[in-house]
């Protein structure tokens, strides 16, 4: 007996959520099993913490929400490079670019001109810091094939060494290696609150959503990225222009996440430093990959992510292990999902030996 | 003056972990599989290093056996690394998962594994410093040889470090003259630029890219282990070893995919890093150092670009890298 592998044809789109599902719930158990073993109070209690510390309270669930729509901001300004099979592993650094232009545009505008034109300035600026950030390496895709993971990668720490250099650069008071709240007193470059504080970004993340999944279905933008994706060749064949394709696209791509970086910036932290990413950049692209580009799939992929997170570090508090404990869990419950589509894309058929004909 | 004596040697310690990373990672990336998990997996060679040497010199009383501290933890490390490897090439080999997000997820799972077991361990020791010293142990790492300080300058800059730095260089000669000169190597290459081809000619692809992307993680994850034993003198703190592992990947093109280059490359890497300290920044101009440590990335980026723009055969990544093998698909 011997197994064989064959490619599917596409599974019903119930199947293959059913499968998903399965494999998180397996996940679920392998982390539950793994608590208990570390800490030896009971799984029931340890998801019961999850569940509570990304929605306890109030507060908590509009962190969690808020959280959730950046990290939704960035999953979807990777999408469309990644449907063209352009591996941007470059939304940390457009994301703090994004957030490094804004965060200028607030110490040097701050007392110079009206808040209202100052943050008009800094929507410019931070989408037009993202925007070149993506384009520099598609660029070098465009014009001599290079490689775009690795490209994408080097720019994220030239732009964590930028942002580094102008914290110092920008730092007060001098010494203390960080740049604090800006504007403090005068909250001029502050995106304002709507109801409050945290519904803002939650909205943004809402159109963002819907537009990117318009622009990716219904445009011929989303129909060319789909053809550059699937082959090269073919969408040359038919005239389109890839260097321009991709290029355009990147220019979005980073654009976008520029706008994930002034969220962070002007709208949530008022300060910027190398790590208020916080990793958001490398995290997005498995979100997005997570709902096959899909940006509807992509508003559950990202919670589920950020419940992980803000539950684990309940679970962390409340069962005495640490807060790294997150990204374990994370960790695990990607590998299960990432094996999962094995089973989704292809079938294995168990196939006797076929006896030779004398 | 520069202080050349006193530069070189933090270079090359700061190039050592580089240097194991980087060897790994090209091995790995000569079968075609782009693991972007090292950062995670040299953590994890890291932390199962201490742990094991932490059991150790907490179940010994009084001297520890030389050839016991340094196997246990070397062992250790071994491990947890080449599991690391395995759960990869199972992943991307056997069920052909996307290697872009396997990878990142691998570096997520494995700077976590690194940083809650470290965590874990600073709370059973209850220090009141948050990291973990294993004094002990990493003495014997970094014994030199005896007579190395009577050497003056010739001591200092090529016998002063423990013996983990030496098999690196080592391990990348090793791998270096495999590719070049075996048969095994020219088999590895093939599988990386042409798997279906390395296939009719009866090559058997899963093999290579399991067993290179497993030793590839085991001598990544040595890096890890150097760095806490060696560099840090034993210390353990989370988060300590930084983005070294991205610095290794990024060396894997600085070098274009040679080991023996690497060696060089990862001491001039390490020395860029650490260059800030030796240059002359007054309090005013504290913000400079932050654009030095930019230039190791800036200088791959343009050898990524150049290499790309010349386009010769020899310079180029695996032609297969980071796509996988599925004999059914032609």
């Amino acid at each position: 007996m011997k197994l064989h592998i064959s490619k599917r044809d596409t599974l019903s789109w119930q199947k293959s959520a059913a499968v998903r599902v399965i494999a998180i719930v397996l996940a679920l158990i392998f982390i539950a099993v793994l608590c208990t073993g570390l800490t030896g109070s009971d799984p029931i209690s340890v998801f019961e913490s999850i569940i509570s510390g990304a929605f306890g309270t109030q507060r908590r669930m509009w962190v969690t929400l808020q959280e959730l729509s950046i990290m939704l901001i960035i999953s979807l300004a990777l999408t469309p490079a990644f449907k063209m099979q352009f591996w941007n592993i470059g939304g940390e650094g457009q994301v703090l670019i994004g957030a490094l232009a804004s965060a200028a545009c607030m110490i040097k505008l701050g007392d110079k001109l009206p808040n209202a034109v100052v943050i008009l300035i800094m929507i410019v600026a931070s989408i037009l810091a993202g925007a070149i950030w993506g384009f520099i390496p598609a660029l070098f895709k465009a014009l001599w094939n290079t490689n775009e993971t690795l490209s994408t990668l080097m720019m994220n720490y030239i732009a964590t060494q930028l942002v580094a250099f102008y914290t110092i650069v920008w730092e007060v008071p001098k010494g203390s290696g960080k740049i604090g709240i800006i504007n403090s007193s005068t909250q001029v470059g502050w995106l304002p609150d709507i109801v409050n504080k945290y519904l803002l970004a939650i909205i943004i993340a809402a159109i963002c959503t819907a537009a990117m999944y318009i622009y990716l279905k219904y445009t011929k933008h989303g129909y060319e990225i789909s053809v550059v994706g699937e082959s090269q060749n073919t969408a040359r064949y038919v005239g389109i222009n890839v260097e321009k394709v991709v290029i355009r696209t990147m220019l979005l791509s980073g654009g976008v996440c520029g706008l994930a970086g002034l969220l962070l910036t002007g709208g949530i932290n008022h300060t910027v430093t190398t790590s208020i990413a916080g990793g958001m950049g490398f995290t997005a692209v498995m979100v997005s990959w997570l709902a096959k580009f899909n940006p509807i799939t992509m508003v559950f992929t990202s919670l589920l992510i950020v419940f992980m997170d803000r539950g684990a570090s309940e679970v962390a508090t409340s069962c005495g292990l640490n807060e790294s404990f997150s990204d374990i869990m994370t960790g695990i419950i990607l590998f299960f999902i990432i094996g999962c589509e094995f089973f989704i894309r292809f079938k294995i058929t168990r196939s006797k030996k076929v006896r030779k004909e004398a | 003056m520069f202080n050349f004596v006193a530069f070189i040697p933090t270079a090359v310690q700061q190039g050592i972990p580089l240097l194991y990373g980087s060897t790994g990672e090209i091995l790995t990336q000569k079968s075609g599989n782009l693991n972007l998990g090292i950062p995670g997996v040299m953590y994890v060679g890291g932390i199962c290093g201490v742990i094991g040497s932490f059991v150790y010199e907490n179940h010994t009383d009084g001297a520890l056996n030389p050839f016991l501290a340094i196997a246990i933890p070397m062992l250790c490390s071994l491990l947890g690394s080449f599991l690391m490897g395995l759960l990869y090439s199972f992943l991307t080999v056997t069920l052909r998962a996307n290697q872009n997000v396997t990878g990142l997820a691998m570096t997520t799972f494995g700077v976590g594994f690194g940083n809650f077991f470290g965590g874990s361990l600073i709370k059973i020791s209850g220090l009141d410093v948050p990291s973990i010293a294993l004094s002990e142990t990493s003495l014997i790492f970094n014994k030199t040889l005896p007579f190395a300080k009577n050497l003056g300058w010739f001591g200092k800059i090529f016998l002063s470090y423990g013996f983990s730095a030496y098999l690196a260089i080592v391990i990348a000669l090793v791998v270096s003259f495999i590719f070049k000169h075996t048969r095994t190597g020219l088999h590895l290459r093939a599988v990386g630029e042409n798997p279906s081809t390395a296939d009719a000619a009866g090559i058997n692809v899963t093999k290579y890219k399991y067993v290179s992307t497993c030793i590839g993680c085991m001598i990544a994850g040595l890096g890890g282990l150097y760095y806490v034993m060696d560099y840090a003198s034993g210390v353990w703190s989370n988060d300590a070893f930084g983005d070294r592992g991205w610095l290794a990947i990024a060396l894997v093109i600085f070098t274009l995919w040679k080991p023996d280059l690497s060696i060089f490359a990862s001491i001039l890497f390490g020395g860029l890093y650490v260059l800030y300290l030796y240059l002359p920044t007054d309090m005013e101009h504290m913000q400079y150092t932050e654009l030095y440590k930019m230039i190791p990335y800036v200088v791959t980026l343009l050898v990524l670009v150049i290499t790309s723009i010349r386009n010769k055969r020899e310079n180029q990544p695996p032609a297969s890298l980071g796509t996988n093998y599925f004999r059914e698909e032609r």
